[in-house]
């Protein structure tokens, strides 16, 4: 057994015969034996083909992923019809008695490098829809591969990389996953796998000797394992069985709303850790993110992410959830969660200590490098900023007043700013306590039900001696939920669960009387969440 | 020829996407349409790639100017076309 990592696309697991898959050889031999006029032709040939193909995998791609997704297609479809592309294709067949083939090829080559020297990052990624379009009319016109290339038996596509095309043209039923050796987690092929839910790694190191041997493609771990031992094997396979029941709980109940029989309709959001999580969030239809942890871009780094990598990871994730909401929560750390270079003393009680907006309000550069990446973000998408740990009405003011700064200074650079909608967690007593006075300076809260409830009760919940004496639904933090939510409804704000209790089945019934309107849990409570709402009756007495 | 200017509000700017409906507008009128932008770069409004070459972002201004045929309908349909899509 030999194991190689990668960068996971999806979680999931894919267990199959490993198939290499090799671009068609294009024949770029300059000089044609044809006339001009004969490989004008050809090209124009070619071309009709390339559009009815696309036309094809448009609509494939709207059953499969949706409109937004789709769209890729509908622009291929227009940029083979561009006068530039098409004359420069002419002008390099006449002038130099060229093979249609070598025309089409450095035409999609000069455009692609227009598009990469493009300083909008936008813009530089088109480059590989120009080189997607030029590849099809080279495989049409070299009469080479359509999409057939998946044979009878399903198997892992291993391959040096894939265009959104071959990605969309897979025939889902003969492929289990893939890997590629290139590529990135922002390119358009990785969202499409994320939303075909198909098992997926790149940036692996493989060679051809892998071809026709089994492999396991462990996504949870970002690695696989070519020729698995029969342990590996088998508790793989468990944990696939696991997941097919998952989804099958999922198929049942995708797309239906979270309405109780009564009618009462709430929102039921997802939280995440990293951007690789969101495929997870998609998987399970969340109907967005509520919560997601800034954190990690800071733990994971060697010294403080700057905003340009912090605002590509935004970026990713809000494009990836297509307008639907992503609330990102600034940087949460404390003595007990730190990354070295925060450089954070030794603390008697960390829980109690500098952290979280207290860290924000003092350090304010770090912060507002933060801000610039989600107002910059924003413009792709729906993003709320929420702001945790929040003990005053004066805090929220100064964090909103920095937000405010940056986003003036961002505009007077000429750059986008979107607009944000602002909330607080709500996870200590005093938050709970000054909910009227808050709830006037904010959109919506989000409660933080394992802080409140280890604030509340005075417990500390990593301590074993005091399990006895802990109670997950306490009547104080119950009662400290409810306040919250009618503070924040008669200010007009939305009020949401993002803690653990959210997706405490046995209380969903207690938060909706109490009027909740969003709950956001881990991706996999999701559904089972769902069920539970589905069945429930508001109308009856208690 | 008449023109008129038209600041941007998709974030986006002139992307793929309203670009390629600009061209199939554009190519519905019998009068020629250049985009130009702040820099003076001006592009055939029929050219999806030379439009979205221009770098067009939210928020910058363009100017477009109709040549050409019915130069009035022209004008009105871009406007149209800007407000709605743009």
């Amino acid at each position: 057994m030999q194991v190689f990592t990668g960068k996971s696309i999806l979680n999931g697991i894919a267990i199959g015969p490993v198939r290499i898959y090799h671009k068609a050889q294009n024949d770029t031999t300059v000089n044609s034996a044809l006339t001009a006029e004969q490989e004008w032709e050809r090209f124009e040939t070619a071309q009709a083909k390339a559009q009815e193909q696309l036309a094809g995998l448009y609509k494939k791609a709207l059953a499969e992923v949706g409109e937004d997704n789709a769209a890729i297609f509908e622009v291929h479809q227009m940029m083979l019809e561009d006068e530039d592309y098409t004359d420069a294709v002419r002008d390099i067949i006449e002038r130099q008695n060229a093979t249609a083939e070598y025309a089409v090829s450095t035409t999609g080559e000069n455009f692609a490098a227009m598009f990469a020297a493009m300083d909008d990052a936008y813009m530089q990624a088109r480059a590989a829809d120009v080189k997607d379009i030029s590849q099809r009319l080279v495989n049409i016109l070299s009469g080479g591969a359509d999409s057939g290339f998946l044979g009878e038996e399903p198997v892992i596509l291993v391959a040096d990389d894939l265009t959104p095309s071959e990605t969309v043209q897979l025939d889902k039923s003969k492929l289990l996953g893939f890997i590629t050796r290139h590529g990135s987690s922002n390119s358009h092929t990785a969202i499409l796998a994320r939303t075909m839910n198909i098992p997926a790694l790149i940036g692996v190191d493989f060679d051809e000797s892998w071809d026709g041997k089994t492999a396991v493609l462990d996504g949870y771990n970002h690695c696989v394992y070519l020729e698995p031992a029969v342990e590996l094997l088998a508790s793989m396979e468990e944990k696939q069985n696991n997941d097919m029941k998952q989804t099958a709980l999922l198929q049942g109940l995708k797309k239906k709303p979270n309405v109780t029989l009564d009618g009462r309709e709430i929102n039921v959001f997802a939280n995440i850790g990293n951007a690789g999580d969101v495929g997870l969030v998609l998987q399970n239809d969340a109907g967005g993110i509520g919560l997601f942890r800034s954190e990690f871009l800071y733990l994971d780094a060697e010294d403080y992410p700057t905003e340009e990598a912090q605002f590509s990871i935004y970026k990713q994730v809000v494009e990836t959830m297509a307008g639907k909401k992503v609330i990102i929560r600034t940087l949460d750390i404390g003595a007990d969660k730190q990354a070295e270079y925060f450089g954070l003393e030794k603390e008697e009680n960390p829980a109690l200590g500098y952290r979280a907006i207290r860290i924000c309000l003092t350090q304010k550069e770090i912060f507002k490098q933060q801000l610039r990446a989600i107002l910059r973000a924003s413009a792709y998408g729906t993003v709320s900023v929420m702001f945790p740990m929040v003990i005053s009405v004066r805090e929220v003011r100064d964090a909103k007043e920095l937000l405010e700064e940056c986003r003036a200074e961002l505009l007077a650079e000429g750059r986008i700013a979107g607009d944000v909608e602002v909330g607080i967690m709500v996870e200590t007593p005093a938050a709970v306590m000054m909910a009227d006075e808050l709830a006037e300076e904010v959109q919506f809260f989000s409660l933080g039900t394992n802080d409140l409830t280890q604030y509340t009760l005075a417990i500390d919940r990593q301590n074993p001696k005091l399990d006895a004496f802990y109670d997950p639904h306490h009547p104080a933090v119950l009662k400290m939920i409810r306040q919250t939510i009618e503070a924040g409804h008669r200010h007009g704000c939305w009020v949401g669960i993002c803690g653990e209790l959210g997706a405490d089945l046995t209380l969903a019934e207690t938060f909706l009387r109490m009027g909740v309107d969003e709950l956001s849990v881990s991706p996999p409570a999701v559904l089972p969440l769902r069920k539970k709402i589905r069945s429930l009756d508001l109308s009856k007495e208690i | 020829m008449k023109q008129f200017q038209y600041t941007i509000k998709d974030p986006l700017g002139i992307h793929a996407r309203p670009a390629g409906l600009l061209v199939k507008a554009a190519k519905e009128l019998d009068s020629t349409v250049t985009i130009s932008n702040a820099a003076g770069k001006s592009a055939a409004a029929t050219k999806l790639m030379a439009l979205m070459g221009l770098g067009i972002k939210g928020g910058d201004t363009v100017t477009v100017a109709v040549e050409g045929g019915d130069e009035d309908a022209g004008l009105t349909a871009m406007k149209h076309f800007f407000e709605e899509n743009l």
